[in-house]
């Protein structure tokens, strides 16, 4: 019950009210969390493919992940704090939605797959980095990034189509 | 010429709502957010490989590597999208086509669509003509990073553009 109060509370603050109430805010923050979200998946996906062992099979995959996740951390931010913007506007109704919930839940996955991959799967990094083959953790932990972004996008598209 | 264009797009949108693949869009519920869900995967490899690309005429991202190869690696991942674009495009003017053909929108989208594909191939062609193009050092690249702020510019406006078409009509 605290957490609906929560909610409700959220949903009340002044910022959260222009969001809801001025037409041109929701679309305006809409537009920029759609832009980092496109370059969060876009830029992952370059270092999955990399980790499955399908593209930029000549580029050492401790430099591919150098070069690319710094935007993608970067985009990350921006997405996290549009969205959070976006979800303080409709609080409640956003945390009741089945695809949110999704979404959120996948999120987690993802978050969950990178701490184990670079905890266990990168111990032996030096020895197979710079390889154009990679090893199975590799694979798997790519494959299930790869398949748990696409189901974030989906499940963000579905939230607008479900939520009113 | 405008206005002939717009009489032409205003016949297309007819016939167009008149096809089975509109009805049949409009009548399942699932094939404009599934295809929305498509054009957007599609949108992020196009617009993450044109960062790489940019980044690279920068000079911020992968500078020890060749253009060439940069090229070699993100082009296709450029190109081949845009036909999933749009196919998943047609589908969802299918859904509501007089919105979007006639949706002022939608066509300044499709101009800056044509001036990133532009922008895209140039920078191919610079190479090809200039093979020091992207590789000379930091303060004598003055024409790849405007070409990389330009292409950056309009992809960004693609992507805003894209999320306007279904506030403004």
């Amino acid at each position: 019950m605290d957490f609906d109060r929560f909610l409700n509370w959220l949903q009340g603050t002044p910022v959260a009210v222009a969001i809801r109430e001025n037409e041109l805010l929701f679309p305006w923050i809409e537009s920029f969390h759609v832009l980092t979200i496109v370059l969060v998946v876009g830029t992952i996906l370059i270092v999955d493919l990399r980790l499955i062992g399908v593209a930029s099979r000549n580029r050492a995959v401790t430099v591919l992940m150098r070069d690319v996740l710094p935007c993608t951390w970067t985009a990350f931010l921006v997405a996290a704090i549009t969205g959070s913007l976006l979800f303080s506007s409709n609080a409640p109704k956003y945390t009741h939605n089945f695809y949110f919930q999704a979404k959120m839940a996948l999120l987690v996955l993802t978050g969950c797959n990178m701490v184990i991959f670079h905890l266990i799967g990168t111990r032996e990094i030096a020895h197979w980095g710079a390889a154009a083959r990679t090893p199975v953790a590799a694979k798997v932990a790519g494959g299930i990034s790869l398949l748990a972004w696409i189901a974030v996008v989906a499940c963000g598209r579905w939230i607008g189509f479900t939520l009113h | 010429m405008y206005s002939t264009i717009f009489h032409w797009l205003s016949q297309l949108s007819a016939w167009h709502e008149q096809t089975q693949l509109s009805q049949a869009v409009q009548v399942h519920d699932w094939i404009v957010p599934t295809a929305q869900s498509i054009h957007i995967l599609g949108i992020a490899a196009v617009a993450a490989s044109a960062l790489m690309i940019n980044l690279r005429l920068i000079g911020l991202y992968a500078a020890d590597q060749p253009l060439k190869e940069v090229l070699a690696r993100f082009l296709p991942f450029i190109w081949w999208p845009l036909i999933v674009l749009l196919l998943t495009g047609i589908v969802m003017i299918a859904g509501e086509p007089p919105r979007s053909l006639k949706n002022p929108v939608f066509q300044l989208k499709m101009v800056l669509l044509i001036a990133a594909i532009v922008a895209t191939a140039i920078c191919k062609v610079a190479l090809r003509r200039n093979a020091a193009f992207g590789d000379a050092r930091a303060d004598r690249r003055v024409g790849a990073a405007t070409l990389a702020g330009v292409s950056m510019l309009l992809w960004v406006s693609i992507v805003f553009a894209g999320r306007w078409i279904a506030y403004y009509y």
